[in-house]
Protein backbone atom coordinates (compact mmCIF):
# COMPACT_ATOMS: atom_id res chain seq x y z
CA UNK A 1 0.00 0.00 0.00
CA UNK A 2 2.64 2.52 1.03
CA UNK A 3 4.75 1.46 -1.94
CA UNK A 4 1.84 2.22 -4.24
CA UNK A 5 1.33 5.64 -2.61
CA UNK A 6 5.04 6.41 -2.95
CA UNK A 7 4.89 5.53 -6.64
CA UNK A 8 1.87 7.83 -7.08
CA UNK A 9 3.71 10.64 -5.26
CA UNK A 10 6.63 10.10 -7.63
CA UNK A 11 4.42 10.22 -10.70
CA UNK A 12 2.24 13.25 -9.85
CA UNK A 13 4.37 15.61 -7.78
CA UNK A 14 3.61 16.72 -4.23
CA UNK A 15 0.85 19.32 -4.81
CA UNK A 16 -1.36 17.16 -6.97
CA UNK A 17 -0.69 14.18 -4.71
CA UNK A 18 -1.41 15.86 -1.36
CA UNK A 19 -4.35 17.99 -2.41
CA UNK A 20 -6.08 15.95 -5.11
CA UNK A 21 -5.24 12.26 -5.11
CA UNK A 22 -5.06 11.58 -1.37
CA UNK A 23 -8.22 13.64 -0.62
CA UNK A 24 -10.08 11.84 -3.41
CA UNK A 25 -9.19 8.47 -1.90
CA UNK A 26 -10.16 9.74 1.56
CA UNK A 27 -13.49 11.14 0.36
CA UNK A 28 -14.28 7.81 -1.28
CA UNK A 29 -13.40 5.96 1.94
CA UNK A 30 -15.40 8.36 4.15
CA UNK A 31 -18.49 8.12 1.95
CA UNK A 32 -18.49 4.48 0.86
CA UNK A 33 -16.93 2.85 3.93
CA UNK A 34 -18.18 5.34 6.53
CA UNK A 35 -21.20 7.50 5.96
CA UNK A 36 -23.33 5.47 3.54
CA UNK A 37 -23.13 2.15 5.45
CA UNK A 38 -23.65 4.09 8.68
CA UNK A 39 -26.84 5.64 7.27
CA UNK A 40 -28.11 2.25 6.10
CA UNK A 41 -27.55 0.65 9.48
CA UNK A 42 -28.73 3.73 11.34
CA UNK A 43 -32.13 3.21 9.75
CA UNK A 44 -32.10 -0.41 10.85
CA UNK A 45 -30.87 0.54 14.33
CA UNK A 46 -33.64 3.10 14.61
CA UNK A 47 -36.30 0.56 13.71
CA UNK A 48 -34.81 -1.99 16.10
CA UNK A 49 -34.42 0.42 19.02
CA UNK A 50 -37.88 1.89 18.49
CA UNK A 51 -39.18 -1.66 18.32
CA UNK A 52 -37.70 -2.55 21.69
CA UNK A 53 -38.89 0.74 23.20
CA UNK A 54 -42.41 -0.12 22.07
CA UNK A 55 -42.18 -3.73 23.30
CA UNK A 56 -42.02 -5.32 19.85
CA UNK A 57 -39.21 -6.92 17.88
CA UNK A 58 -38.57 -4.69 14.88
CA UNK A 59 -37.38 -6.01 11.51
CA UNK A 60 -36.05 -9.57 11.91
CA UNK A 61 -36.91 -11.41 8.68
CA UNK A 62 -34.15 -10.44 6.22
CA UNK A 63 -30.94 -12.03 7.43
CA UNK A 64 -29.89 -12.67 11.02
CA UNK A 65 -31.57 -10.03 13.31
CA UNK A 66 -32.67 -8.25 10.14
CA UNK A 67 -29.07 -7.35 9.33
CA UNK A 68 -29.68 -7.54 5.58
CA UNK A 69 -32.79 -5.35 5.80
CA UNK A 70 -30.99 -2.13 4.67
CA UNK A 71 -29.78 -3.83 1.50
CA UNK A 72 -33.27 -5.05 0.73
CA UNK A 73 -34.60 -1.53 1.33
CA UNK A 74 -32.06 0.04 -1.03
CA UNK A 75 -32.85 -2.48 -3.76
CA UNK A 76 -36.56 -1.90 -3.34
CA UNK A 77 -36.20 1.89 -3.54
CA UNK A 78 -33.99 1.60 -6.63
CA UNK A 79 -36.45 -0.46 -8.67
CA UNK A 80 -39.54 1.43 -7.54
CA UNK A 81 -41.50 3.52 -9.96
CA UNK A 82 -40.29 7.13 -10.21
CA UNK A 83 -43.38 9.32 -10.36
CA UNK A 84 -43.14 12.97 -11.37
CA UNK A 85 -46.62 14.50 -10.96
CA UNK A 86 -48.15 16.00 -14.06
CA UNK A 87 -48.43 19.52 -12.68
CA UNK A 88 -45.03 19.50 -10.99
CA UNK A 89 -42.37 22.05 -11.84
CA UNK A 90 -39.92 19.53 -13.13
CA UNK A 91 -36.57 21.28 -12.50
CA UNK A 92 -37.51 22.16 -8.92
CA UNK A 93 -38.88 18.67 -8.30
CA UNK A 94 -35.64 17.07 -9.50
CA UNK A 95 -33.27 19.57 -7.89
CA UNK A 96 -34.92 19.46 -4.43
CA UNK A 97 -33.68 16.06 -3.16
CA UNK A 98 -30.18 16.61 -4.60
CA UNK A 99 -29.87 19.89 -2.71
CA UNK A 100 -30.73 18.11 0.53
CA UNK A 101 -28.16 15.33 0.13
CA UNK A 102 -25.13 16.94 -1.52
CA UNK A 103 -24.26 19.60 1.14
CA UNK A 104 -24.30 17.01 3.92
CA UNK A 105 -21.80 14.87 2.04
CA UNK A 106 -19.54 17.87 1.43
CA UNK A 107 -19.48 18.72 5.15
CA UNK A 108 -17.87 15.37 5.92
CA UNK A 109 -14.73 16.55 4.10
CA UNK A 110 -13.85 18.90 6.99
CA UNK A 111 -14.93 16.79 9.99
CA UNK A 112 -11.88 15.47 11.90
CA UNK A 113 -12.69 11.83 12.67
CA UNK A 114 -9.31 11.33 14.31
CA UNK A 115 -6.05 13.11 15.14
CA UNK A 116 -3.79 14.69 12.51
CA UNK A 117 -0.67 12.84 11.44
CA UNK A 118 1.76 12.50 14.34
CA UNK A 119 4.78 12.21 12.06
CA UNK A 120 5.65 13.53 8.61
CA UNK A 121 3.95 11.34 6.02
CA UNK A 122 1.66 9.66 8.57
CA UNK A 123 -2.10 9.31 8.27
CA UNK A 124 -4.31 12.22 9.34
CA UNK A 125 -7.89 11.15 9.97
CA UNK A 126 -9.68 13.89 8.05
CA UNK A 127 -9.94 14.85 4.40
CA UNK A 128 -8.80 18.44 4.82
CA UNK A 129 -8.27 20.98 7.59
CA UNK A 130 -9.34 24.46 6.45
CA UNK A 131 -9.12 27.56 8.63
CA UNK A 132 -12.80 28.55 8.29
CA UNK A 133 -14.17 25.00 8.60
CA UNK A 134 -16.92 25.89 11.06
CA UNK A 135 -18.18 28.77 8.94
CA UNK A 136 -18.30 26.45 5.95
CA UNK A 137 -20.22 23.84 7.94
CA UNK A 138 -22.78 26.48 8.92
CA UNK A 139 -23.11 27.73 5.35
CA UNK A 140 -23.55 24.26 3.88
CA UNK A 141 -25.94 23.18 6.63
CA UNK A 142 -28.29 25.96 5.46
CA UNK A 143 -28.58 24.64 1.91
CA UNK A 144 -31.05 21.78 2.62
CA UNK A 145 -33.69 24.47 3.33
CA UNK A 146 -33.58 25.36 -0.37
CA UNK A 147 -33.92 21.73 -1.35
CA UNK A 148 -36.94 21.24 0.89
CA UNK A 149 -38.74 24.40 -0.16
CA UNK A 150 -37.99 23.75 -3.87
CA UNK A 151 -39.24 20.18 -3.55
CA UNK A 152 -42.34 21.28 -1.63
CA UNK A 153 -43.19 24.09 -4.04
CA UNK A 154 -42.21 22.16 -7.14
CA UNK A 155 -44.52 19.25 -6.30
CA UNK A 156 -47.48 21.56 -6.85
CA UNK A 157 -49.55 19.89 -4.17
CA UNK A 158 -51.12 21.58 -1.16
CA UNK A 159 -49.63 19.22 1.41
CA UNK A 160 -46.17 19.57 -0.09
CA UNK A 161 -46.36 23.35 -0.22
CA UNK A 162 -47.47 23.66 3.41
CA UNK A 163 -44.91 21.11 4.56
CA UNK A 164 -42.14 22.88 2.67
CA UNK A 165 -43.08 26.28 4.12
CA UNK A 166 -43.28 24.98 7.64
CA UNK A 167 -40.01 23.20 7.27
CA UNK A 168 -38.27 26.30 5.92
CA UNK A 169 -39.68 28.45 8.73
CA UNK A 170 -38.58 25.90 11.32
CA UNK A 171 -35.10 25.42 9.93
CA UNK A 172 -34.28 29.10 9.57
CA UNK A 173 -35.70 29.83 13.03
CA UNK A 174 -33.44 27.30 14.69
CA UNK A 175 -30.45 28.31 12.66
CA UNK A 176 -30.23 31.55 14.64
CA UNK A 177 -29.82 29.99 18.11
CA UNK A 178 -27.53 27.36 16.59
CA UNK A 179 -25.29 30.08 15.17
CA UNK A 180 -25.21 31.92 18.51
CA UNK A 181 -24.55 28.72 20.47
CA UNK A 182 -21.52 27.91 18.35
CA UNK A 183 -19.94 31.25 19.24
CA UNK A 184 -19.32 30.00 22.82
CA UNK A 185 -16.86 27.18 21.99
CA UNK A 186 -15.34 29.41 19.29
CA UNK A 187 -14.58 32.04 21.93
CA UNK A 188 -12.80 29.45 24.05
CA UNK A 189 -10.87 27.95 21.14
CA UNK A 190 -10.03 31.16 19.27
CA UNK A 191 -10.00 29.36 15.91
CA UNK A 192 -12.57 28.15 13.39
CA UNK A 193 -10.59 25.15 12.25
CA UNK A 194 -12.32 22.04 13.59
CA UNK A 195 -8.97 20.35 14.19
CA UNK A 196 -7.85 23.46 16.03
CA UNK A 197 -10.98 23.41 18.21
CA UNK A 198 -10.34 19.83 19.32
CA UNK A 199 -6.69 20.66 20.03
CA UNK A 200 -7.82 23.65 22.10
CA UNK A 201 -9.92 21.27 24.22
CA UNK A 202 -6.86 19.09 24.71
CA UNK A 203 -4.78 22.11 25.78
CA UNK A 204 -7.54 23.31 28.12
CA UNK A 205 -7.66 19.83 29.63
CA UNK A 206 -11.45 19.40 29.39
CA UNK A 207 -14.17 19.03 26.83
CA UNK A 208 -15.98 22.26 26.00
CA UNK A 209 -19.24 20.76 27.24
CA UNK A 210 -18.09 21.54 30.80
CA UNK A 211 -17.72 25.34 30.49
CA UNK A 212 -20.27 25.55 27.64
CA UNK A 213 -23.11 23.32 28.80
CA UNK A 214 -25.71 26.02 28.00
CA UNK A 215 -24.38 26.32 24.46
CA UNK A 216 -24.37 22.53 24.19
CA UNK A 217 -27.99 22.33 25.27
CA UNK A 218 -29.06 25.02 22.80
CA UNK A 219 -27.05 23.39 20.02
CA UNK A 220 -28.58 19.98 20.76
CA UNK A 221 -32.16 21.30 20.62
CA UNK A 222 -31.45 23.39 17.54
CA UNK A 223 -29.67 20.47 15.90
CA UNK A 224 -32.64 18.16 16.38
CA UNK A 225 -34.93 20.85 14.97
CA UNK A 226 -32.56 21.51 12.04
CA UNK A 227 -32.57 17.89 10.99
CA UNK A 228 -36.38 17.75 11.26
CA UNK A 229 -36.42 14.96 13.82
CA UNK A 230 -38.79 14.24 16.71
CA UNK A 231 -40.04 16.05 18.66
CA UNK A 232 -39.61 18.72 15.97
CA UNK A 233 -40.65 16.69 12.93
CA UNK A 234 -43.47 19.04 12.00
CA UNK A 235 -42.55 19.27 8.32
CA UNK A 236 -43.68 15.69 7.92
CA UNK A 237 -46.36 15.61 10.61
CA UNK A 238 -48.31 12.74 9.09
CA UNK A 239 -51.48 13.41 11.06
CA UNK A 240 -51.82 16.90 9.57
CA UNK A 241 -49.82 17.08 6.37
CA UNK A 242 -49.74 13.49 5.02
CA UNK A 243 -45.96 13.49 4.50
CA UNK A 244 -45.12 17.18 4.27
CA UNK A 245 -42.71 18.26 1.58
CA UNK A 246 -42.09 14.75 0.26
CA UNK A 247 -45.74 13.78 -0.21
CA UNK A 248 -45.37 13.52 -3.98
CA UNK A 249 -41.97 11.84 -3.98
CA UNK A 250 -41.56 8.15 -4.73
CA UNK A 251 -38.78 5.64 -5.25
CA UNK A 252 -35.25 6.91 -5.41
CA UNK A 253 -36.10 10.60 -5.13
CA UNK A 254 -37.86 9.91 -1.85
CA UNK A 255 -34.83 7.86 -0.83
CA UNK A 256 -32.60 10.88 -1.47
CA UNK A 257 -34.67 13.01 0.94
CA UNK A 258 -34.47 10.18 3.44
CA UNK A 259 -30.72 9.84 2.93
CA UNK A 260 -30.39 13.59 3.40
CA UNK A 261 -32.27 13.52 6.70
CA UNK A 262 -30.04 10.80 8.14
CA UNK A 263 -26.88 12.35 6.69
CA UNK A 264 -27.84 15.61 8.39
CA UNK A 265 -28.36 13.77 11.67
CA UNK A 266 -24.82 12.44 11.39
CA UNK A 267 -23.49 15.88 10.45
CA UNK A 268 -25.11 17.55 13.46
CA UNK A 269 -23.85 14.76 15.74
CA UNK A 270 -20.32 15.00 14.32
CA UNK A 271 -20.20 18.77 14.77
CA UNK A 272 -21.50 18.44 18.34
CA UNK A 273 -18.92 15.74 19.13
CA UNK A 274 -16.13 17.88 17.65
CA UNK A 275 -17.09 21.13 19.33
CA UNK A 276 -18.40 20.01 22.70
CA UNK A 277 -17.36 16.43 23.37
CA UNK A 278 -13.68 16.67 22.52
CA UNK A 279 -13.72 15.04 19.08
CA UNK A 280 -11.14 12.27 19.06
CA UNK A 281 -9.96 12.95 22.66
CA UNK A 282 -10.50 10.44 25.46
CA UNK A 283 -12.57 11.45 28.52
CA UNK A 284 -10.65 13.68 30.99
CA UNK A 285 -7.81 14.38 28.51
CA UNK A 286 -5.70 16.09 31.21
CA UNK A 287 -5.70 13.27 33.78
CA UNK A 288 -2.44 11.32 33.36
CA UNK A 289 -3.71 8.28 35.25
CA UNK A 290 -6.30 7.64 32.54
CA UNK A 291 -3.84 7.75 29.64
CA UNK A 292 -4.40 4.03 29.00
CA UNK A 293 -7.77 5.18 27.58
CA UNK A 294 -5.85 6.71 24.66
CA UNK A 295 -5.80 3.20 23.17
CA UNK A 296 -2.28 3.97 21.98
CA UNK A 297 -1.67 0.28 21.25
CA UNK A 298 -3.77 0.81 18.13
CA UNK A 299 -1.71 1.94 15.12
CA UNK A 300 -1.62 5.45 13.63
CA UNK A 301 -4.01 7.25 15.97
CA UNK A 302 -6.83 4.79 15.38
CA UNK A 303 -7.70 5.06 19.08
CA UNK A 304 -8.93 8.59 18.40
CA UNK A 305 -11.22 7.33 15.67
CA UNK A 306 -12.62 4.75 18.10
CA UNK A 307 -13.45 7.48 20.63
CA UNK A 308 -14.99 9.71 17.96
CA UNK A 309 -17.18 6.85 16.75
CA UNK A 310 -18.29 5.94 20.27
CA UNK A 311 -19.40 9.51 20.98
CA UNK A 312 -21.09 9.71 17.58
CA UNK A 313 -23.06 6.52 18.30
CA UNK A 314 -24.18 7.85 21.68
CA UNK A 315 -25.47 10.96 19.94
CA UNK A 316 -27.30 9.01 17.28
CA UNK A 317 -28.84 6.84 19.96
CA UNK A 318 -30.09 9.98 21.74
CA UNK A 319 -31.79 11.01 18.48
CA UNK A 320 -33.63 7.69 18.34
CA UNK A 321 -34.37 7.86 22.06
CA UNK A 322 -36.01 11.26 21.54
CA UNK A 323 -38.17 9.77 18.84
CA UNK A 324 -39.26 6.97 21.13
CA UNK A 325 -40.02 9.33 24.02
CA UNK A 326 -41.36 12.76 23.08
CA UNK A 327 -44.66 13.68 21.47
CA UNK A 328 -44.57 16.18 18.64
CA UNK A 329 -44.64 19.92 19.29
CA UNK A 330 -47.35 22.13 17.88
CA UNK A 331 -46.09 24.56 15.23
CA UNK A 332 -46.52 27.74 17.28
CA UNK A 333 -44.97 26.08 20.36
CA UNK A 334 -42.00 25.12 18.27
CA UNK A 335 -41.46 28.64 16.96
CA UNK A 336 -41.97 30.14 20.42
CA UNK A 337 -39.42 27.74 21.91
CA UNK A 338 -36.85 28.73 19.31
CA UNK A 339 -37.34 32.48 19.42
CA UNK A 340 -38.31 33.09 23.03
CA UNK A 341 -36.11 30.60 24.86
CA UNK A 342 -33.23 29.41 22.74
CA UNK A 343 -32.13 32.78 21.33
CA UNK A 344 -32.09 34.65 24.69
CA UNK A 345 -30.38 31.67 26.33
CA UNK A 346 -27.69 31.58 23.66
CA UNK A 347 -27.18 35.35 23.85
CA UNK A 348 -26.74 35.28 27.64
CA UNK A 349 -24.23 32.47 27.27
CA UNK A 350 -22.41 34.46 24.59
CA UNK A 351 -22.23 37.55 26.82
CA UNK A 352 -20.93 35.64 29.85
CA UNK A 353 -18.38 33.66 27.84
CA UNK A 354 -17.06 36.84 26.22
CA UNK A 355 -16.84 38.51 29.62
CA UNK A 356 -14.83 35.64 31.06
CA UNK A 357 -12.63 35.44 27.98
CA UNK A 358 -11.60 39.10 28.14
CA UNK A 359 -11.30 39.09 31.94
CA UNK A 360 -8.99 36.10 32.27
CA UNK B 1 -3.44 27.94 2.26
CA UNK B 2 -5.89 28.04 -0.64
CA UNK B 3 -4.96 24.54 -1.77
CA UNK B 4 -6.41 23.10 1.45
CA UNK B 5 -9.81 24.12 0.05
CA UNK B 6 -9.35 21.99 -3.04
CA UNK B 7 -10.56 18.79 -1.34
CA UNK B 8 -13.83 20.57 -0.46
CA UNK B 9 -14.44 21.26 -4.14
CA UNK B 10 -13.57 17.65 -4.90
CA UNK B 11 -16.07 16.50 -2.27
CA UNK B 12 -18.74 18.70 -3.89
CA UNK B 13 -18.05 17.18 -7.30
CA UNK B 14 -18.08 13.73 -5.71
CA UNK B 15 -21.43 14.35 -4.00
CA UNK B 16 -23.04 15.70 -7.19
CA UNK B 17 -21.76 12.78 -9.27
CA UNK B 18 -22.95 10.33 -6.63
CA UNK B 19 -26.42 11.91 -6.68
CA UNK B 20 -26.47 11.78 -10.47
CA UNK B 21 -25.39 8.14 -10.53
CA UNK B 22 -28.06 7.12 -8.01
CA UNK B 23 -30.77 8.89 -10.03
CA UNK B 24 -29.48 7.42 -13.31
CA UNK B 25 -29.32 3.91 -11.84
CA UNK B 26 -32.91 4.18 -10.72
CA UNK B 27 -33.90 5.54 -14.11
CA UNK B 28 -32.29 2.53 -15.79
CA UNK B 29 -33.62 -0.30 -13.62
CA UNK B 30 -36.75 1.33 -12.22
CA UNK B 31 -40.10 0.88 -13.89
CA UNK B 32 -41.69 3.70 -15.84
CA UNK B 33 -44.87 5.41 -14.70
CA UNK B 34 -48.04 6.51 -16.36
CA UNK B 35 -51.71 7.13 -15.97
CA UNK B 36 -53.49 10.43 -15.79
CA UNK B 37 -54.94 9.83 -12.34
CA UNK B 38 -51.71 8.55 -10.88
CA UNK B 39 -49.84 11.63 -12.04
CA UNK B 40 -52.25 14.09 -10.43
CA UNK B 41 -51.30 15.70 -7.11
CA UNK B 42 -52.26 13.85 -3.94
CA UNK B 43 -55.42 15.18 -2.34
CA UNK B 44 -56.41 12.33 -0.01
CA UNK B 45 -58.05 10.44 -2.85
CA UNK B 46 -60.48 13.19 -3.79
CA UNK B 47 -60.50 14.59 -7.31
CA UNK B 48 -58.58 17.86 -7.55
CA UNK B 49 -60.91 20.80 -6.90
CA UNK B 50 -58.74 23.89 -7.18
CA UNK B 51 -55.12 24.70 -8.06
CA UNK B 52 -52.44 24.22 -5.39
CA UNK B 53 -50.96 27.66 -5.86
CA UNK B 54 -52.60 29.41 -2.94
CA UNK B 55 -51.83 32.69 -1.26
CA UNK B 56 -49.35 32.06 1.53
CA UNK B 57 -49.65 33.47 5.04
CA UNK B 58 -47.59 36.63 5.56
CA UNK B 59 -46.33 35.07 8.82
CA UNK B 60 -43.82 32.95 6.95
CA UNK B 61 -42.46 36.09 5.33
CA UNK B 62 -42.13 37.82 8.71
CA UNK B 63 -40.25 34.85 10.13
CA UNK B 64 -37.89 34.97 7.17
CA UNK B 65 -37.24 38.70 7.74
CA UNK B 66 -36.54 38.09 11.46
CA UNK B 67 -34.18 35.33 10.45
CA UNK B 68 -32.20 37.53 8.06
CA UNK B 69 -31.68 40.17 10.75
CA UNK B 70 -30.45 37.73 13.37
CA UNK B 71 -28.38 35.58 11.09
CA UNK B 72 -26.50 38.60 9.80
CA UNK B 73 -25.85 39.51 13.43
CA UNK B 74 -24.51 36.02 14.10
CA UNK B 75 -22.30 36.25 11.00
CA UNK B 76 -20.81 39.51 12.32
CA UNK B 77 -20.01 37.84 15.64
CA UNK B 78 -17.77 35.16 14.14
CA UNK B 79 -14.79 37.38 13.17
CA UNK B 80 -15.22 39.23 16.49
CA UNK B 81 -14.72 35.98 18.36
CA UNK B 82 -11.37 35.32 16.72
CA UNK B 83 -9.79 38.68 17.60
CA UNK B 84 -11.46 39.26 20.98
CA UNK B 85 -8.32 38.44 23.00
CA UNK B 86 -6.23 41.06 21.20
CA UNK B 87 -9.02 43.63 21.14
CA UNK B 88 -9.74 43.50 24.88
CA UNK B 89 -12.46 45.53 26.60
CA UNK B 90 -13.01 48.23 23.90
CA UNK B 91 -13.74 45.54 21.30
CA UNK B 92 -15.93 43.58 23.73
CA UNK B 93 -18.12 46.55 24.65
CA UNK B 94 -18.39 47.92 21.12
CA UNK B 95 -19.81 44.61 19.87
CA UNK B 96 -22.05 44.38 22.93
CA UNK B 97 -23.53 47.75 21.96
CA UNK B 98 -24.21 46.29 18.52
CA UNK B 99 -25.88 43.23 20.08
CA UNK B 100 -27.89 45.51 22.37
CA UNK B 101 -29.17 47.50 19.39
CA UNK B 102 -30.37 44.31 17.74
CA UNK B 103 -31.91 43.27 21.07
CA UNK B 104 -33.99 46.45 21.10
CA UNK B 105 -35.46 45.29 17.79
CA UNK B 106 -35.95 41.81 19.22
CA UNK B 107 -37.86 43.14 22.23
CA UNK B 108 -39.93 45.28 19.87
CA UNK B 109 -40.90 42.27 17.74
CA UNK B 110 -41.68 40.30 20.89
CA UNK B 111 -43.83 43.06 22.43
CA UNK B 112 -45.67 43.54 19.14
CA UNK B 113 -46.57 39.83 19.20
CA UNK B 114 -44.44 38.95 16.20
CA UNK B 115 -43.28 35.80 17.96
CA UNK B 116 -46.74 34.69 19.14
CA UNK B 117 -47.74 32.67 16.13
CA UNK B 118 -50.69 31.08 17.87
CA UNK B 119 -52.34 34.42 18.57
CA UNK B 120 -51.73 35.57 15.04
CA UNK B 121 -52.91 32.40 13.38
CA UNK B 122 -55.99 32.38 15.61
CA UNK B 123 -56.99 35.93 14.62
CA UNK B 124 -56.64 34.91 11.01
CA UNK B 125 -58.82 31.86 11.55
CA UNK B 126 -61.45 33.96 13.31
CA UNK B 127 -61.41 36.50 10.49
CA UNK B 128 -61.78 33.68 8.01
CA UNK B 129 -64.67 32.04 9.86
CA UNK B 130 -66.57 35.29 10.54
CA UNK B 131 -65.86 36.81 7.15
Amino acid sequence: MSGLLAAMLEATGPTLFHYVLVPLIKIAIVLFAGVLPLIMYLVLAERKVLGFMQARVGPNRVGLWGLLQPIADVMKLLVKEDVVPRRAVRWAFVLGPCLVVAPAFVIFSVIPFGPPAATEGGISWFVTDINVALLMVLALATLPVYGIILGGWGSNSKFSLLGGLRSAAQMISYEVPQGFALVGPLLLAGTMSLVGIVEAQRDLGMWFIVPQFVAFFVFLVAGVAESNRNPFDLPEAESELVAGFHTEYTGIRFALFFLGEYANMIVVSSVAVTLFLGGWLRPFPSVEALSFLDLSFLPAGLGGVVWFSLKLFVFLFVYIWFRGTFPRYRFDQLMALGWKWMIPLALVNLFLTGLVKVWV
Amino acid sequence: MPETYLPVLLALAFALILGGVILAASGLIGRGSGGRVKLSPYESGEPLLDPSRKRISILFFLIAIDFVIFDVEAAFLYPWVLVLREGGWPLFWSVMVFVALILVGFVYIWRKGGLDLKKRFRTRWQEASHG
